[in-house]
């Protein structure tokens, strides 16, 4: 494993995400809400470029006490990377495919040191 | 540990471009050398919308040419068959490639930019069809369809299918009116790139109506496939009751096939039109087995009500064409396998994409499957659909720098 450079902590801004490529393995890094996560930019359907499309918050449907449905919204507690080929979705805070948990993309480990962004891959 | 200075991105500041979309599927052709075999995608597509200022003067009549300029296309589709393929943003492809770059010295844009995803996935024949096109059978007004269908068939054999051997299409019947359907058969049956004709089935004229006997026997005399390509339409009244395009898409697509194999099969076409080839294009597989069964149960039961057939529904069905995309890939590979067998995939199953649309699927969703022999692999990406279609091997240039840079080590 070696630790990858992968910009001064100030270039990336809050949602950001920069595509990393060691050899064969692309992972893509993301700054949210303060913290950095990084994933394989593989997806688990057909190994589209998960990391390269939009990022959004979970759907939720909404309803009333009495279940009635009442519409939706999107959980801006809950961002979810969406794979741009097919549109999986993955959690953006753990990896986790949001429709089958069992699933889930590589985590890799985000280092900040010296004022710069590193990933250990 | 070691630090590492690598090549960085941001996927917010690069132009689109399909070769970067698809960089992970290049390196799975690759990966898994498909410069070794020749691929054919049996439905892929394109957007005629892009095209529609050249393809509303190939239209006959100048009053409805006028029509459709000043509607920009409006007069084409009961909007009653639409939904968010895009959804809502999330496959970025839709949004974002009007804004695409062709390489120069493409004949057309077109051409330009279907090479583009061909490459990058390995494909070296694509036959392609339209996109909104595919609810044009729904217009009310028969003229329109029939109108604008010839004037398609027009602008894509000599804009495209003329100027690029690696496109090929099945070309679209206009068959709220047989006589004009016929027409086209005789028309364009020759073309170069005309391999078949199509059905598009989101319709509600029956297609065992005897109008329809002259046009079949036309397309069984010279040797040229039918495909019947589903689609959804909203509108239906039964769909009206779904809320959600999961719901119109997940059954549309696979009932229109259903509703006409049903009736294909049950009016004993296949035993009529023996020498008549079908392709049943875009109900991903799950449905066949359904309808093999459901048939052939009712059929023991109740033959008096289709005395042409001289065999179990499902020993028909068993010789039809079925292209692959959408492929049910859910945990269910026992079915899968079962559901292969069962439609006797080595030699009928015919690999499509589907590209561009949302729900594409790669070679490597054939190629990567455990239970298949690589030559029924290779029979499935291409050579089933070489020899129905009658094509010689090609592959693209790519493909052959691949080779050639092989063989130099």
């Amino acid at each position: 494993m070696a630790e990858v450079f992968v910009c001064k902590d100030v270039e990336m801004k809050d949602g950001d995400v920069r595509i990393v490529r060691q050899d064969r393995i692309e992972v893509g890094v993301y700054r949210y809400e303060g913290a950095f996560y990084a994933y394989r930019n593989h997806c688990l359907h057909q190994g589209g470029p998960a990391c390269e499309g939009i990022v959004r918050g979970k759907v939720v449907d909404l309803y009333a006490p009495d279940k009635t449905f009442m519409g939706q919204t999107y959980d801006k507690n809950e961002p979810h990377i969406i794979c741009p080929w097919h549109g999986w979705e993955y959690k953006l805070k753990t990896g986790e495919c949001a429709p089958d948990p069992k699933l889930r993309l590589k985590r890799y480990e985000v280092v900040q040191r010296e004022g710069g962004v590193y990933v250990v891959i | 540990m070691n630090v590492m200075t690598p090549i960085v991105r941001d996927p917010s500041q690069q132009p689109f471009d399909t070769r970067t979309l698809l960089a992970n599927a290049e390196q799975q052709a690759i990966d898994r050398c498909y410069e070794d075999f020749m691929i054919i995608d049996v439905d892929s597509h394109h957007y005629e919308t892009n095209s529609y200022k050249e393809i509303f003067d190939y239209i006959d009549d100048p009053v409805m040419r006028d029509q459709f300029k000043y509607s920009k296309g409006q007069t084409l589709h009961p909007r009653s068959t639409g939904g968010y393929q895009e959804m809502a943003g999330r496959i970025t492809r839709y949004q974002h490639r009007a804004t695409e770059q062709v390489p120069p010295g493409a004949p057309h844009r077109d051409i330009g930019l279907t090479r583009k995803w061909m490459d990058a996935i390995g494909v070296d024949v694509a036959c392609i069809f339209p996109t909104p096109m595919l609810g044009l059978g729904l217009n009310p007004v028969v003229e329109v369809e029939v109108q604008y269908a010839r004037a398609y068939n027009r602008w894509l054999t000599e804009k495209i299918l003329a100027q690029e051997p690696r496109m090929v299409s099945m070309l679209y019947l206009p068959m709220n009116d047989p006589v004009a359907a016929l027409k086209m058969v005789e028309e364009f049956g020759g073309r170069k790139g005309v391999v078949g004709f199509l059905i598009t089935t989101v319709r509600y004229k029956p297609l065992y109506d005897n109008a329809y006997m002259k046009l079949y026997a036309a397309l069984e005399e010279r040797g040229l496939p039918l495909g019947f390509h589903s689609a959804t339409n909203w509108g239906d009244q039964s769909m009206h009751i779904s809320n959600k395009f999961i719901a119109i898409h997940a059954l549309g697509f696979a009932w229109f096939n259903i509703l006409h194999m049903t009736n294909w099969v049950v009016n004993g076409i296949p035993e009529r039109f023996p020498g008549l080839k079908s392709i049943w294009i875009e109900s991903g597989l799950a449905w066949i087995p359904f309808v093999m069964q459901r048939l052939d149960n009712e059929y023991m039961m109740r033959s008096s009500e289709a005395p042409t057939l001289k065999r179990l529904p499902s020993d028909y069905m068993r010789e039809m064409f079925y292209t692959s995309q959408p492929m049910e890939m859910i945990g269910n590979q026992s079915m899968l396998q079962e559901t292969f067998k069962m439609i006797s995939a080595e030699t009928q199953l015919l690999y499509a994409s589907d590209y561009p649309h949302w729900d594409m699927d790669l070679p490597s969703t054939i190629y990567d499957l455990p239970f298949l022999s690589q030559q029924a692999k290779r029979n499935i990406l291409g050579e089933n659909a070489r020899k129905l279609f009658k094509l010689d091997t090609l592959l693209s240039d790519d493909k052959k720098a691949r080779l050639k840079a092989r063989s130099a080590v």
